[in-house]
């Protein structure tokens, strides 16, 4: 407000009283109003303040002076007065004050000194601010406030800089030690600093920042080669934490803003980068201590810490991985372990130790899906390397089982009545979703995809299947993992059940409007659709009298419903009801056509032998076996066998038990499935042939000319998603195209194959 | 009119004149193929092939036979037609049994020379299929048939593939490619070191196994 006012008044009193004033007078008059001005600075008792008529007087004085007609203007003389005034005052007060203090007390001063050279700069250019106006902007000087500035900075700064930086620096390894510091003082010191730059931050960064950045580093060096020592891994991690948070604090606080990032760096890279190694492989608190003793609070700092370095996280993320394969291994081992424990006889069937053991793979999953997520922020290397741990386990076997079997059972196990009926439908949802999530890391997706199929076979044929619905739900969750190839066929199993109802419906309607076409049995029929489900061998039963009847009307009636389909009969997968009429009562019997048509025959026989039942049923002598076996060795003893011993021969002789009860008037008799294991791996083998040759075609007419390794590359991706073939493997369909003409090997080139068109 | 039956006379008179040449040229040759050829057949049996054998004091078995039949490109095994025989002795210049036999050595080294040697070694197991459409040859024939050609050069491969064919169950035959195949190992991987031999590469599958199985035997 007032240089406003000031500035017109003063030129307005110019106009009436322009008397020369001579440079020595015009500067005697200005140098009483510099000394002023010093001793106010210098708090000498008795100064009083600048009035507005002083400050008045002082600035048209300037004005004056630079205004008069030459050889009168001596704005060229004031400029290099104004500047001496600061030399003068600099060399007289400034310089001895602060050459005779130290450390602390002379930064004390400083701080002092640089507070009043401001304020004598802003006084005195406001004093010859009109040489600002003119005489500067029209000669390009450098302008009033740089000038005085400069002159600090010539003749103060540059000679304390060194000893000012050393006392900064000792005073923020005192802080770092523990010691309370004047912040401020640091604050308005370093503050200098940048200001003296003049707009470039030169000064600060040249004669300061260089040294504070080695200074720290140092400091950290020798923390860090004591700690590693004497620390244990998440107790130095801890230290190493609080220090970047203090040094951060310290910027916050004094440090410039810029000197952030450099600084932290510098500290990261003492403490962390040098020690990475050593520290993660700490033999009683390393990362892999910390996996096993499960500290998820110390891992998250781990995982903080060094993802701040230069590819920190590739050691933890491989310690991670490691990890958790072995975990993974370790349950493999026991499964297998618990297996080799389990009695001979027992070994072919799928055991509560292998369903155990995917459940426990699933926790596994659980635990360490969710160590990504919260320790690990879901960053993509420890999703990565989870993968592969799974991938590396999930596809060992255990007991002669391959991970596709495992897998597939246990879903069976849910699905099928009186396997999860605990659980809540929420639990089984889960788990399902659990375990399609599983599949991802097993490469034989088609093997998994057959036994799935195999079992689902089954539980719909049998009637064994729990839940609609959830059946349903797991279909649509592969299909969306897996791609509709996948589920294809076992959605058409699905779908091929509900036709069936349909279908009898239609047929016991066919059988009250035919009553002579009806065979006096109650027969159900389902028709499955070939090609959706998995092959099943039919023999050529010799079908008892009664049921021979049963097969014809039906031939009939679907004969009506169309004229261009085979029916093929599976006896195999039949059940049926069968009323025996023993000596105390008649019990009604469930059980499979093979054994009803073996019962049947006890209706013409009283005795048979087993060559007998063999050559009458028509079967080989696996089934022969077995359906003699769980009618005569196992829990109910529908027939005698002589002689008496537990296990089946072609030299025994059966006659049916008339003495045979039971409280309930109605059993099942089961008989167990044949172990499929082996028929599902040569089919599935079978099928990759024909994927690989498809493949292989495939490539080679789109490409005509491919080398060996090339092919064998694209081949492998392409089959991926369901199954990982060997390069044998394919080198084997190569050679069967090679020999079937598709392919021919480059006459120059034994390594490359052209495509036959 | 005159000048054009003139000139058919003329050129009948020519083409008399080189049939008359042909023959005079083929007689000694044909006169030769008719002492062991079949009189009611017209071609050389495996009956006559072995009188040659024994006028040539070769054993039948001997690979200068086999020879001899890809110099005539004789297309099945145990016969030599009429034009194999003039095709055969004329490229040898040969028109009678002692000429025949002192030619052998040459035909030899002429087999032998790299660039023939390919065509020789393919044709041999071409000779070999019997068979109309037959494709492949059995391990037992393919066996004497490598001992019979490549021996001489190299042998010690050779008697150990043989050695392998003979132990394994997996294969019941050997096709055209793995016959080529075989003879490309012996010329580019060193034996029996077989340092460079990379299964990553084309080679035929059963080379695979056979260097795997003699990895394994040198343990």
């Amino acid at each position: 407000m007032i240089f406003v006012y000031g500035f017109g008044e003063c030129e307005k009193m110019a106009m009436h009283e322009r008397k020369v004033i001579e440079l020595d007078q015009g500067w005697d008059f200005m140098q009483k109003g510099i000394t002023k001005l010093k001793n106010l600075l210098e708090v000498k008792p008795g100064e009083t303040q600048f009035s507005s008529e002083d400050y008045m007087m002082l600035y048209t004085t300037i004005y004056n002076m630079c205004t008069q007609k030459p050889p009168h203007d001596y704005s060229q003389q004031l400029y290099e007065k104004y500047r001496e005034a600061f030399v003068e005052y600099i060399d007289d007060m400034v310089l001895p004050a602060l050459r005779e203090k130290h450390h602390e007390y002379m930064l004390k001063e400083l701080q002092k000194r640089w507070q009043n050279h401001k304020v004598m700069v802003r006084w005195l250019s406001r004093f010859f601010y009109y040489l600002d106006r003119y005489f500067i902007a029209r000669r390009s000087l450098p302008g009033l406030n740089e000038v005085g500035l400069t002159c600090f900075r010539d003749r103060v700064y540059q000679e304390m800089k060194s000893m000012v930086k050393d006392a900064v620096l000792s005073l923020i390894d005192q802080e770092r030690e523990g010691e309370q510091i004047d912040r401020a003082l640091l604050k308005n010191i370093l503050d200098i600093f940048v200001e003296i730059g003049l707009g470039s931050m030169e000064c600060y960064e040249n004669d300061f920042e260089e040294y504070l950045l080695k200074e720290t580093a140092a400091y950290y060096s020798r923390k860090a080669s004591i700690w590693i020592l004497e620390d244990s891994c998440p107790d130095y991690m801890l230290k190493a934490e609080e220090c970047l948070k203090r040094e951060k604090d310290r910027v916050g606080h004094y440090l410039h803003s810029s000197s952030e990032n450099k600084l932290l760096e510098k500290v990261q890279h003492e403490l962390l980068s040098v020690y990475a190694n050593q520290l993660l492989e700490k033999e009683h608190s390393g990362c892999h201590v910390l996996l096993r003793d499960d500290k998820t609070e110390d891992l998250s700092r781990m995982f903080r810490l060094f993802s701040k370095i230069n590819r920190g996280l590739d050691p933890v993320s491989q310690m991670f991985k490691e990890h958790v394969t072995s975990e993974g291994m370790a349950l493999v081992k026991q499964a297998e372990d618990a297996a080799s424990n389990k009695k001979e006889e027992k070994r072919d069937i799928m055991g509560v130790q292998e369903q155990v053991f995917v459940r426990k793979i699933i926790e596994l999953h659980d635990k360490y899906l969710n160590y990504v997520v919260e320790c690990f922020q879901n960053h993509t290397l420890f999703h990565k390397a989870l993968k592969e741990a799974f991938e590396v386990f999930c596809n060992k076997g255990v007991a002669g089982s391959s991970s596709a079997e495992l897998l597939a059972t246990f879903c069976d196990n849910i699905l099928k009545k009186g396997g999860s009926e605990k659980l809540s439908d929420e639990a089984i949802e889960e788990t399902l979703e659990k375990v399609v999530k599983l599949l991802a890391y097993i490469s034989d997706k088609d093997l998994f995809a057959e036994f799935y199929r195999k079992k689902l076979a089954r539980r719909l044929l049998f009637d064994k299947s729990a839940n609609d619905d959830h059946e349903r739900s797991i279909l649509t969750k592969l299909k969306q993992q897996c791609g509709g190839q996948f589920t294809s066929k076992m959605e058409g199993m699905v779908t091929d059940l509900t036709l069936a109802r349909e279908n009898q419906t239609q047929f016991e309607e066919y059988l009250t409007s035919n009553s002579q076409a009806n065979p006096g049995i109650d027969l159900t029929v389902t028709v499955l659709t070939t090609g959706f489900w998995p092959s099943y061998k039919s023999f050529d039963l010799n079908l008892p009298s009664e049921m021979v009847k049963c097969v014809e009307v039906f031939k009939e009636f679907y004969q009506t419903k169309t004229k261009h389909r085979k029916l093929t009969w599976i006896y195999s997968l039949g059940t049926c009801n069968i009323n025996g009429k023993f000596d105390s009562k008649t019990i009604e019997m469930i059980v499979t056509t093979y054994q009803a048509a073996a019962l049947l025959l006890f209706n013409a026989s009283e005795r048979l032998s087993y060559a007998e039942v063999m050559t009458q049923l028509n079967l080989t002598d696996d089934d022969v076996i077995r359906l003699l076996h769980s009618l005569s060795c196992a829990k109910y003893k529908i027939l005698v066998k002589e002689p008496n011993t537990k296990t089946i021969s072609p030299n025994d002789v059966f006659t049916f038990n008339n003495k045979f009860t039971d409280r309930m008037r109605r059993i099942k008799i089961p008989l167990p499935p044949v172990d499929e294991k082996k028929k599902v791996v040569e089919d599935v083998d079978k099928d990759r042939r024909y994927a690989i040759d498809a493949s292989i075609v495939r490539i080679m007419k789109s490409r005509k000319v491919l080398g060996h390794q090339q092919l064998v590359m694209e081949c492998v991706e392409q089959l991926g998603r369901m199954f990982k073939p060997d390069f044998k493997a394919i080198k084997k369909r190569i050679e069967d195209l090679i020999t079937r003409d598709y392919l021919e090997r480059d006459k120059e080139n034994p390594n490359l194959y052209r495509y036959l068109a | 009119m005159r000048r054009s039956s003139n000139r058919k006379s003329s050129s009948a008179a020519a083409t008399a004149g080189s049939t008359k040449a042909a023959s005079k040229e083929f007689e000694k040759i044909d006169q030769l193929f008719n002492v062991y050829a079949d009189k009611s057949s017209g071609t050389i049996d495996p009956e006559g092939i072995e009188q040659l054998c024994s006028s040539l004091e070769v054993d039948y078995t001997d690979v200068r036979i086999l020879m001899l039949a890809w110099k005539m490109r004789a297309q099945k095994q145990g016969f030599f037609t009429l034009e194999e025989w003039r095709t055969g002795l004329k490229a040898l210049r040969v028109d009678s049994i002692s000429k025949l036999k002192k030619a052998l050595p040459e035909l030899s080294k002429e087999v032998s020379r790299p660039s023939d040697f390919l065509d020789f070694y393919s044709y041999a197991f071409r000779y070999c299929l019997t068979e109309d459409k037959q494709k492949c040859i059995d391990i037992e024939s393919a066996c004497q048939l490598l001992s019979l050609v490549l021996g001489f050069q190299f042998g010690p491969q050779v008697d150990k593939f043989i050695e392998y064919l003979k132990s394994q169950s997996e294969y019941k035959v050997i096709n055209m490619d793995q016959w080529m195949g075989f003879y490309r190992f012996c010329h580019e991987i060193p034996f029996p070191s077989l340092e460079n031999y990379d299964s990553d590469l084309a080679w035929p599958l059963i080379l695979d196994n056979f260097v795997e199985w003699f990895r394994e035997n040198q343990k």
